[in-house]
């Protein structure tokens, strides 16, 4: 059998570009969330939260309104001379479209928990705003952050939906494993099919060890500051 | 050392009236939960913004809203001690402690830790984590952090409300000896009258967030002025009252008149006397004497409650007295004769 693992590697490279860019704007806007009081809370909230509910192909149609030909990012990229869709950059954008969310959500969670009397400790004692959140927040909320992290790394790794809308599915350029699998399994070649998702399982169960094995280590060091 | 503040702060479920100047010495808020007291150090802080209002610490301006002025808790070098201690968990004592001094050259900072980690008898234990160290020690810790900045005033928000009865006393009597030290303003909040009296020198009464009149604490706990400063300072038999006479009030849920050798003032509404004030004695003829009925008795550690029926009036409200041990010999349904002496009764 002879097989071309590029949409392997393809879907590693993607989903982690997406999911370092996730990961800090997603810590950046949970922490502004988390301390936002405005009115307006609720509606941002739903917005950031929307990709996580939406049909990844609804994702995928708003992404091409945006960026297409005629969309306002589309339209700023001609001015470059370049263009977005069927690119590798339009597969880490989808990716980052729809692990944001779980991102967001996981951490913003945690840094809500965080007592908020350890934070107006940290303002009387003269800390500045961004010393309080690296030192103080940052640190106690990382078992949120970290499981954050492998959920939006799995999310962006399974992305399909949006990926095939805006990305394509192009070989050794935007295939990745979840659209070889399709693509394979649509063809008939159910053995290639069979063979992308082995990958995919061994990738996601390995992912999910390594969350369970963080989430423990976090959970022992959270009793022990509680007790 | 001086303290002024007079502001306002509308709250969902009540509104917080602030207003007192204070010139030195522990000053304390005693009031039931929720009437206020920790929203006003918070005000304090600059962690909660008032309505409206003045806040100004040692001639400086924290908090003005005419003016505009409104110092971050950054800039108001306050030194905090919270209910929990609020410790950062995820830093060891030594970085806890020095934290709030992050600024200061390293040797100078190492050897202001020494002295704090020393003078709070926390040697040993640098390297610890918050979650390893017992209560008291935890408040020590949360005390040396907020000492070491050279706070200009230091908020002490129940201290020991977290703690096992069997600690207070211990940690309150160490607290008070590592504050002896301390030059500036005091606010020390709590809701245990007898705490209020041993550590402050001055106590200002919550009602429903409102601050009534600052007192000198011995005077506050002889004369209450007002129904909330009468309950608050555990009083626990207070009747509704009228003038009747020159020297005479009549107390509507005792009903009994008192006599007074001194005139008593106009417009009073309750007249009050605390239980142990009360006295058991012969039918003698002493003034303010009456008969009652012992009703109910209830055995306390060190004492017995008794609750006494008006013997003449059935209608009247039951009386609490308390008694010492060694003193105690009645037992239900005996009459007793009780007097109310003068001096221990007052109103308002």
């Amino acid at each position: 059998m002879n097989i071309d693992f590029a949409p392997l590697w393809i879907s590693i490279k993607t989903a982690m570009v997406a999911t370092i860019i996730t990961f800090f704007l997603g810590i950046i806007v949970s922490y502004w969330m988390s301390n936002f009081k405005g009115k307006s809370k609720g509606i941002i909230d739903g917005l950031f939260t929307l990709p996580l509910i939406l049909p990844p192909t609804v994702v995928g149609f708003f992404l091409l309104l945006i960026c297409g030909k005629n969309g306002l990012v589309g339209n700023i990229l001609k001015l470059f001379n370049t263009s977005l869709i069927f690119t590798w950059s339009a597969t880490v954008l989808a990716a980052i479209v729809v692990s944001f969310p779980m991102m967001y959500r996981t951490t913003r969670s945690a840094f809500e928990q965080i007592d908020i009397n350890i934070i107006s400790a940290a303002r009387t004692l003269g800390l500045s705003e961004f010393k309080i959140f690296y030192k103080i927040a940052i640190p106690l909320a990382m078992p949120g952050i970290i499981g954050g992290l492998v959920l939006s790394f799995a999310r962006a790794m399974g992305e399909f939906g949006a990926t095939l809308m805006i990305a394509g599915n192009i070989p050794g350029r935007t295939q990745t494993m979840p659209l070889a699998i399709f693509f394979a399994a649509e063809s008939g070649d159910m053995q290639k099919a069979m063979l992308w998702v082995i990958i995919i399982v061994t990738l996601s169960l390995f992912l999910i060890l390594i969350l369970n094995y963080w989430s423990e280590i976090q959970l022992k060091l959270m009793g022990r500051r509680t007790k | 050392m001086s303290l002024h503040i007079n502001i306002e702060k509308h709250l969902p479920s009540f509104n917080l009236k602030v207003n007192f100047e204070h010139k030195s010495g522990v000053l304390g808020f005693l009031g039931a939960s929720g009437s206020g007291k920790s929203m006003s150090l918070k005000c304090i802080s600059g962690l909660v913004t008032p309505s409206n209002g003045k806040i100004i610490v040692n001639d400086k301006i924290f908090f003005d809203s005419k003016k505009a002025i409104n110092l971050s808790p950054q800039k108001r070098k306050i030194g905090y001690l919270f209910q929990n201690y609020a410790l950062f968990p995820n830093m060891n004592i030594i970085d806890n402690i020095e934290i709030g001094i992050s600024t200061m050259k390293e040797p100078e900072k190492k050897s202001l830790s020494k002295e704090y980690i020393e003078r709070l008898g926390l040697s040993g234990l640098e390297k610890h984590y918050p979650w390893q160290l017992s209560g008291g020690q935890q408040q020590r810790v949360a005390l040396a952090r907020a000492l070491i900045t050279a706070p200009d005033i230091l908020l002490l928000d129940e201290p020991f409300s977290a703690l096992d009865q069997h600690l207070r006393n211990n940690l309150e009597k160490e607290l008070m000896s590592i504050v002896k030290d301390y030059s500036g303003n005091i606010i020390f909040v709590t809701h245990d009258i007898a705490e209020a009296y041993r550590v402050c020198d001055d106590i200002i009464v919550y009602e429903n967030g409102v601050s009534l009149e600052k007192r000198e604490k011995k005077d506050l706990f002889k004369h209450p002025k007002t129904l909330s400063e009468a309950t608050l300072t555990g009083c626990k038999n207070i009747s509704k009252a009228k003038k009747t006479g020159k020297y005479t009030i009549y107390a509507e849920n005792w009903g009994h008149e008192y006599t007074f050798n001194t005139e008593v003032s106009e417009n009073l509404q309750y007249i009050c006397i605390r239980a142990h004030n009360i006295k058991i004695c012969e039918n003698d003829g002493t003034i303010n004497t009456f008969p009652y009925i012992i009703d109910n008795i209830i055995e306390n550690p060190f004492e017995f409650t008794i609750y006494m029926k008006n013997n003449t009036n059935p209608l009247a409200n039951i009386v609490e007295f308390k008694i010492e041990k060694r003193n105690m010999h009645f037992s239900l349904n005996d009459t007793v004769y009780l007097t109310f002496p003068q001096d221990n009764l007052f109103y308002f």
